[in-house]
C-alpha cells in the first residue's frame, strides 16, 4: 500500500474529476463474509447455551442467551447494510438475485438459533436425562455444519478474484462436499435423537414432549441452512 | 498582420492555463489506478505522470495537435480573414478552460476533448457558416469517440481472460504470474513503442525505417522486460497475507505490471490530451506568425513543450491531491484487473494518437473497465455512474459550442482587429 495516505482537504474534494472512482460499486463480498461470521459466532454460542440448560444454571443460560440475541442483531444489521448497498443499476458477476438468495439463507441460521435459545429459556425446558450426551453431541455436529459453511464463504474473495472457475473453484466444491457430509450426519443424529425421545415419552409430560421434538427440529434446521449455503454457492459457481 | 503578439501571448497563457487544468485534474484518472492498487506510492505515481505525460505530449502529440489545428475548419473559408479563426481558436481555448473549471468544481464527468471540438466546430458554424467545417473529419472523430472505448473494452476483455487462463484459474498461479509477467510487460512496451514510433516521432524530426522501428521497439521491450523479471522473482511471499487471500502474491506481481501500464496511460494520456491545449495555440501562432491561414507545416516543438511543460505544472501544483483522493477511492480495481484496463486504454489512446483521433481518455479507460467487467472480472460496477458518464459526452458538445460563440463575440469586441 502507499506509505504517505492521500490528506482530503475540501479544495481536493471540489476540483477534481474523481466520477472514475465512482463507478466501482461497493463490494457485497467483505459483507456477507462478515454476515456469515456473525451468523458462525451465533449458532457457537448455542453450545455453551444448552450447556447451561443442561447444568440447570440459568443465570448463565440468560447471559448466554443475550449473546446469541446481540449476534443475531449484529448479522440482521449487516443483512440490511448490505443489501442497501446492492442497487440494481449495479453490474455484477455474480447476479443480485443470487446474493440476496445467499444472504437470506445466511440469515436464517441466525434466525434459528434465537428461536430455539428463545423458546428453551422462556419455557426453562430439560433435556431428559438419558439425551443429553447424544443431544449436545447434534448440536455441536450442526455447529460444525455452520462453520464449515463459513469456510465456504471465505472463499469467495478468491472466488471472485478467479472467476468462478479453474483450482479455486474446485476447491470450493469440495468444501461444499465436505458440508453435505456433515449435514448426512446431523441427519442420522437426529433421527436417533428422535427415537429416544420416543422411547421415553410417555413417561414425560405431553406438552414438554412437544416441544422439545420442536427444539430437535429448529436445532436440526441449522445444519439444513448451512447445506443450503453450500447449494447457493454451488449455483454460483455454475453461472 | 498587426497585434501578432497580443494574439500570441494570449494563445501561449491560455493554451497554458489549458494544460495547467488537464495536468491538474485529467491526469488523476489516468493515474489514479496505480495508486489505488498499491503499485505506487503518490510521489512515485506524480515522478511517473511528470516523466511520461511530458514524453507523451512531445513524442506523440503532433499527430492530434495537427487534427485540432486544422482538421476541422475548412481554411479555404477563412482566407480573407485571418482573424477570425484566431478568434475562434482563443474563444475555443476558453471555452474549455472554463467548462474544465466548472465541471470540476461541481464534479460533472466532463472531457476536454469533447469540449474542445465541440468548441472550434461550434464558432466555426456560427461564425464562418456551416460549409466551413471539415464534416467527413467531423464524423471520423465522433466515430473514434464511440470505438475508442469499445476497442478498449475488447482488448481489456481478451488481456484479461489471457490472464485468467494463464495464471488465475491454475493450481499454481504465483509460479505462472511470475513466469508471463515479463511476456506481458514486453508486449506492452514493443506495442506502444512501435505505434509511437509509426506514427509520432516525425515531429520530432526523427525519421526512422520500418525495419529501425521494429528493431528499436523489440529491443526496447526487451529490455523493460528482463528489468521486469528482476523486480518480480525478487517478491516475497507474504504468508499472513496469503492466509487472508491466497492471491495477494499474485497481485503483488501484477503491481510490477501495473507500473509499466500507468508509464504507458501517462504517455498516452499525453499524447492524447495535450492537444486540447496546444491545438488552437498551434493554430494561432501559425496564423499569428504568418499571416496565411492553414499553412501545412508541422506543428513546431516549442508548442509541444509548452503544452508538456504546463501538464507537468498542473500535475505539481493541484495534481498531486486529486491523484491521492483519486486513488485512495479506487481500490476495486486490483493489479490483475487495473493492469487489464490501463494496458487496454493505453493502447487504444496511443494508437488514437498516432491516427490523429482526439479522443477521451476517460472515456475509453471506462470502456476498458467495463471489458473487465464483462470477463466477470469487476466485482461491481455502477452502472447509472457509466451511463451519466457517456451521457456527459453529448452534454459537452454543444455546451462546448455555446461557450465558445459567446467567448467569440466578446474577443472580437475586446481585441483590436
Amino acid at each position: 500500500m502507499p506509505a504517505n495516505r492521500p490528506v482530503n482537504s475540501k479544495v481536493t474534494e471540489q476540483v477534481m474529476g474523481n466520477y472514475i472512482s465512482k463507478i466501482f460499486g461497493a463490494s457485497p463480498v467483505g459483507p456477507i463474509q462478515d454476515h456469515m461470521d456473525a451468523c458462525y459466532r451465533c449458532s457457537k454460542e448455542l453450545i455453551t447455551f444448552f450447556e447451561h440448560v443442561i447444568n440447570a444454571n440459568w443465570d448463565k443460560v440468560e447471559a448466554s442467551r443475550i449473546r446469541i440475541v446481540d449476534l443475531e442483531h449484529e448479522a440482521d444489521d449487516l443483512k440490511k447494510q448490505l443489501r442497501s448497498q446492492l442497487p440494481k443499476s449495479l453490474f455484477m458477476p455474480v447476479p443480485r438475485q443470487d446474493l440476496l438468495e445467499l444472504l437470506l439463507v445466511q440469515d436464517r441460521i441466525a434466525n434459528r438459533v434465537r428461536d430455539v435459545s428463545g423458546l428453551v429459556l422462556g419455557r426453562r425446558m430439560t433435556i431428559p436425562p438419558t439425551m443429553q450426551q447424544d443431544f449436545l453431541a447434534f448440536v455441536s455436529r450442526n455447529v460444525d455444519a455452520a462453520k464449515k459453511a463459513r469456510k465456504s464463504i471465505r472463499e469467495l474473495d478468491e472466488l471472485y478474484e478467479t472467476g468462478f472457475r479453474g483450482a479455486e473453484a474446485k476447491l470450493v466444491e469440495s468444501l461444499v462436499q465436505e458440508l453435505d457430509q456433515i449435514e448426512d450426519d446431523t441427519d442420522v443424529m437426529q433421527a436417533r435423537i428422535r427415537t429416544e425421545l420416543f422411547s421415553i415419552e410417555k413417561d414425560l409430560p405431553p406438552v414438554d414432549v412437544i416441544f422439545l421434538y420442536r427444539v430437535i427440529e429448529l436445532t436440526g434446521e441449522i445444519g439444513d441452512m448451512a447445506e443450503r449455503i453450500g447449494r447457493r454457492l454451488e449455483v454460483i459457481l455454475s453461472h | 498582420m498587426e497585434h501578432q503578439l497580443i494574439y500570441i501571448v494570449l494563445a501561449a497563457v491560455f493554451g497554458l492555463y489549458m494544460a495547467w487544468g488537464i495536468g491538474a485534474n485529467d491526469v488523476a484518472n489516468a493515474m489514479a489506478t496505480s495508486i489505488g492498487s498499491g503499485a505506487l506510492t503518490i510521489r512515485q505515481a506524480l515522478l511517473v505522470a511528470a516523466i511520461f505525460e511530458f514524453t507523451g505530449a512531445v513524442l506523440a502529440g503532433g499527430e492530434v495537435t495537427s487534427t485540432i489545428r486544422r482538421g476541422i475548419i475548412d481554411s479555404s473559408y477563412v482566407i480573407g480573414e485571418p482573424e477570425l479563426l484566431i478568434y475562434g481558436m482563443l474563444a475555443a481555448l476558453l471555452a474549455a478552460g472554463t467548462w474544465l473549471l466548472l465541471a470540476s468544481r461541481k464534479g460533472w464527468p466532463v472531457s476536454t476533448t469533447h469540449s474542445i471540438v465541440g468548441a472550434i466546430v461550434g464558432f466555426a458554424v456560427i461564425t464562418l457558416g456551416i460549409e466551413s467545417v471539415d464534416w467527413p473529419q467531423v464524423g471520423t472523430i465522433v466515430a473514434s469517440w464511440v470505438i475508442s472505448p469499445l476497442m478498449a473494452g475488447v482488448i481489456a476483455f481478451f488481456i484479461f481472460n489471457s490472464i485468467h487462463w494463464l495464471i488465475l484459474v491454475r493450481p499454481d498461479p504465483l509460479v505462472r504470474a511470475r513466469r508471463y509477467a515479463p511476456l506481458y510487460i514486453f508486449v506492452t512496451v514493443t506495442l506502444i513503442s512501435l505505434v509511437t514510433m509509426f506514427k509520432g516521432l516525425n515531429h520530432v524530426g526523427l525519421a526512422l525505417s520500418t525495419t529501425e522501428c521494429y528493431a528499436v521497439a523489440l529491443a526496447f521491450g526487451a529490455v523493460v522486460a528482463l528489468i521486469g523479471r528482476w523486480f518480480v522473482l525478487r517478491i516475497p511471499v507474504d504468508e499472513k497475507a496469503e492466509r487472508r487471500f491466497h492471491y495477494a502474491t499474485v497481485e503483488r506481481v501484477f503491481g510490477v505490471l501495473m507500473v509499466i501500464t500507468a508509464c504507458s496511460m501517462a504517455f498516452a494520456h499525453g499524447s492524447n490530451d495535450v492537444a486540447n491545449a496546444i491545438g488552437p495555440v498551434a493554430a494561432v501562432i501559425s496564423i499569428a506568425q504568418s499571416g496565411v491561414v492553414g499553412q501545412a507545416s508541422p506543428v513546431s516543438i516549442w508548442i509541444l513543450l509548452l503544452g508538456g511543460a504546463g501538464i507537468v505544472i498542473g500535475l505539481g501544483t493541484f495534481g498531486r491531491h486529486v491523484i491521492a483522493t483519486v486513488g485512495s477511492r479506487i481500490t476495486a480495481l486490483t493489479p490483475t484487473r487495473g493492469f487489464s484496463a490501463e494496458l487496454a486504454a493505453a493502447f487504444t489512446i496511443v494508437f488514437a494518437s498516432g491516427t490523429g483521433m482526439p479522443i477521451s481518455t476517460t472515456h475509453t479507460l471506462v470502456g476498458a473497465i467495463l471489458g473487465v467487467g464483462v470477463a466477470r472480472g469487476m466485482t461491481a460496477i455502477d452502472l447509472t455512474v457509466v451511463g451519466r458518464i457517456f451521457v456527459s459526452w453529448i452534454v459537452t458538445i454543444p455546451a462546448g459550442a455555446a461557450l465558445s460563440i459567446t467567448f467569440f463575440y466578446l474577443l472580437r469586441w475586446v481585441l483590436p482587429g
